[in-house]
C-alpha cells in the first residue's frame, strides 16, 4: 500500500523531473521555472506555477503538456498557471543543471550582475569556457542560436564550435 | 473622464504596445531565409519571437481590459486594418538589411526606455511583461548597434548604404515619441508612460551609436508619419495583414493545427 506522503512526493517529483523539450538533460526544476507546486491529496489535484524563460519561448506549451501528462500518469488532475512576474533569470538554474549543461556540451550561464540602471553601451568581455577542452580562449560567433536561450561560440584552442546558454 | 472611458483608454494603450510588437514580429519573420547570412536569419527570427511573446501577453491583457473578452488570436487575426494601433515604423516593408538595422536600432532604443519605465507600472500584467521585455530588448538593441557600427564604420559602400537607410527610416521615428490620448490617460493612471518622455534618452542612445559608426544623424524630415495609434496605416499594412491573417480567416472554426 502506498502512503499518502509517498504519493504526494511521487507526483511532485514526477512533475519536477519533466525535461525541457529543447535541452532534455535539464529538468524544469533544474531550469528554475517551477515557481510553486501544491498537491491536494484529497482532491487528487495539483496546482503548478511556471514562469517562461523567454516571452516567446515555443517550448512553454510543450512543457505544460508534459506536466499534464506527468500528473495524469500519477492519477492527479493538474492546473498549470503561467506567471510572468518576477521574471525568470538564469540565476535560478540549479548547480546540478549547470553541470548537466556542461556535460551536454553547452556552456552554462554565468551569474548575472545586478544592475539598477539602463544597460551599459560598452561591450562586456565575459569569459566563457569551452565545454569540450575547458579553454577560456573562446569567441562569439552569433548572439542568437538555435533557440531563444542560446548563443553560438567557438573555441580558439580546440576550434570546436559550441552553444552557450545566454545569461539573462 | 468616466471610469469606463478611462478603462477603454488603458485598453487602447495596452493594445498599442501589443500591436507594435505583433506587427514588427511579423516583419522580422520575413527575414528568415533572406538575411545576408544564416546566423542573421536566426537572429532576426529570434528577435521576432521575443516580440511575438510580448505581443501575446499584451493582446491577451488588452482583450480582458476592453471588456470584449477577445483572446489573443481574435485580436491578431480577426481585426481589420483600421482597428490596429501600431505605429507606422513597424509596418513598413522590410527594405534592405540596412533599413532593418536602422529600424531595429530606433525601435529597440525606444522600447528599451519604455520597458525600463513600465516595470513600475500600476498594472501587474504590464509590469510583468516589461520585466521580461526589458532584458530581451537590451539584446535586440545591442544587436542593432553592432551592425550599425559595423556597416557605418565599414567600407565606403556599406557606409553610404547605412546612411541612406537611416534617412529612409527617419520620417517614421517621430511618431514613436508622440503622445496620443491613450498614452496620456495611461500615464496619468500610472499604467503607462508618455512616449514623449522617452525621446531624449532614446535619441541620445542612437546618437552615440551613430557617432561610433561615423554616421550622421539625418536632418529633421519634412514630413512625419502620423495616425498609426488611431488606426491610420500605410498601404503596405493591408498586404501584411492579408498574409498574416488569411489562414485563420479561411478556417475560422479550426481548433487544432
Amino acid at each position: 500500500m502506498v502512503t499518502v506522503v509517498a504519493e504526494c512526493s511521487t507526483v511532485a517529483d514526477r512533475i519536477r523531473a519533466v525535461p525541457d523539450p529543447e535541452i532534455p538533460v535539464l529538468s524544469i526544476d533544474d531550469l528554475g521555472i517551477v515557481r510553486d507546486l501544491r498537491v491536494d491529496d484529497k482532491a487528487r489535484r495539483v496546482h503548478v506555477v511556471i514562469t517562461p524563460t523567454y516571452s516567446g519561448c515555443p517550448a512553454m506549451r510543450a512543457i505544460e503538456q508534459s506536466i499534464e501528462h506527468a500528473a495524469q500518469s500519477a492519477g492527479f488532475t493538474v492546473e498549470v498557471e503561467t506567471r510572468l512576474s518576477p521574471a525568470w533569470t538564469t540565476d535560478w538554474m540549479s548547480e546540478s543543471g549547470k553541470a548537466a549543461l556542461q556535460r551536454f556540451g553547452i556552456a552554462p550561464p554565468s551569474t548575472t550582475r545586478t544592475t539598477g540602471g539602463p544597460v551599459a553601451v560598452a561591450v562586456q568581455r565575459r569569459r566563457v569556457a569551452c565545454p569540450v577542452c575547458g579553454s577560456e580562449d573562446t569567441e562569439e560567433l552569433s548572439r542568437f542560436g538555435a533557440t531563444a536561450c542560446k548563443a553560438l561560440r567557438r573555441c580558439r584552442s580546440c576550434r570546436e564550435p559550441f552553444e552557450e546558454f545566454k545569461t539573462l | 473622464m468616466t471610469a469606463t472611458e478611462l478603462d477603454s483608454q488603458i485598453a487602447h494603450y495596452v493594445l498599442g504596445l501589443g500591436d507594435d510588437a505583433l506587427i514588427y514580429a511579423q516583419r522580422l519573420g520575413e527575414w528568415i531565409s533572406r538575411a545576408p547570412q544564416i546566423e542573421e536569419d536566426m537572429a532576426l527570427g529570434n528577435i521576432g519571437l521575443d516580440l511575438l511573446g510580448q505581443a501575446r501577453a499584451l493582446l491577451t491583457h488588452a482583450g480582458e481590459l476592453d471588456g470584449t473578452g477577445r483572446d489573443e488570436d481574435q485580436l491578431a487575426y480577426f481585426r481589420d486594418e483600421r482597428e490596429f494601433r501600431n505605429v507606422h515604423l513597424v509596418e513598413q516593408a522590410r527594405g534592405d538589411f540596412g533599413d532593418e538595422m536602422a529600424r531595429l536600432l530606433w525601435f529597440s532604443a525606444y522600447a528599451g526606455e519604455l520597458y525600463a519605465r513600465l516595470v513600475d507600472s500600476a498594472d501587474e500584467v504590464v509590469a510583468g511583461v516589461a520585466l521580461k521585455a526589458v532584458k530581451e530588448v537590451a539584446y535586440h538593441r545591442d544587436h542593432a548597434r553592432h551592425w550599425v557600427v559595423r556597416l557605418g564604420d565599414g567600407t565606403e559602400v556599406s557606409r553610404e548604404r547605412m546612411q541612406a537607410a537611416l534617412e529612409r527610416v527617419m520620417p517614421f521615428v517621430d511618431e514613436l515619441f508622440t503622445d496620443a490620448a491613450a498614452d496620456v490617460a495611461a500615464a496619468e493612471s500610472g499604467v503607462g508612460v508618455r512616449p514623449s518622455e522617452l525621446r531624449v534618452a532614446a535619441t541620445t542612445f542612437v546618437t552615440t551609436v551613430l557617432e561610433e559608426a561615423t554616421l550622421q544623424m539625418p536632418e529633421e524630415p519634412k514630413r512625419h508619419a502620423r495616425g498609426g495609434r488611431d488606426g491610420i496605416h500605410s498601404q503596405v499594412m493591408g498586404y501584411l495583414l492579408a498574409e498574416m491573417q488569411h489562414i485563420s480567416r479561411s478556417h475560422p472554426d479550426a481548433s487544432a493545427w
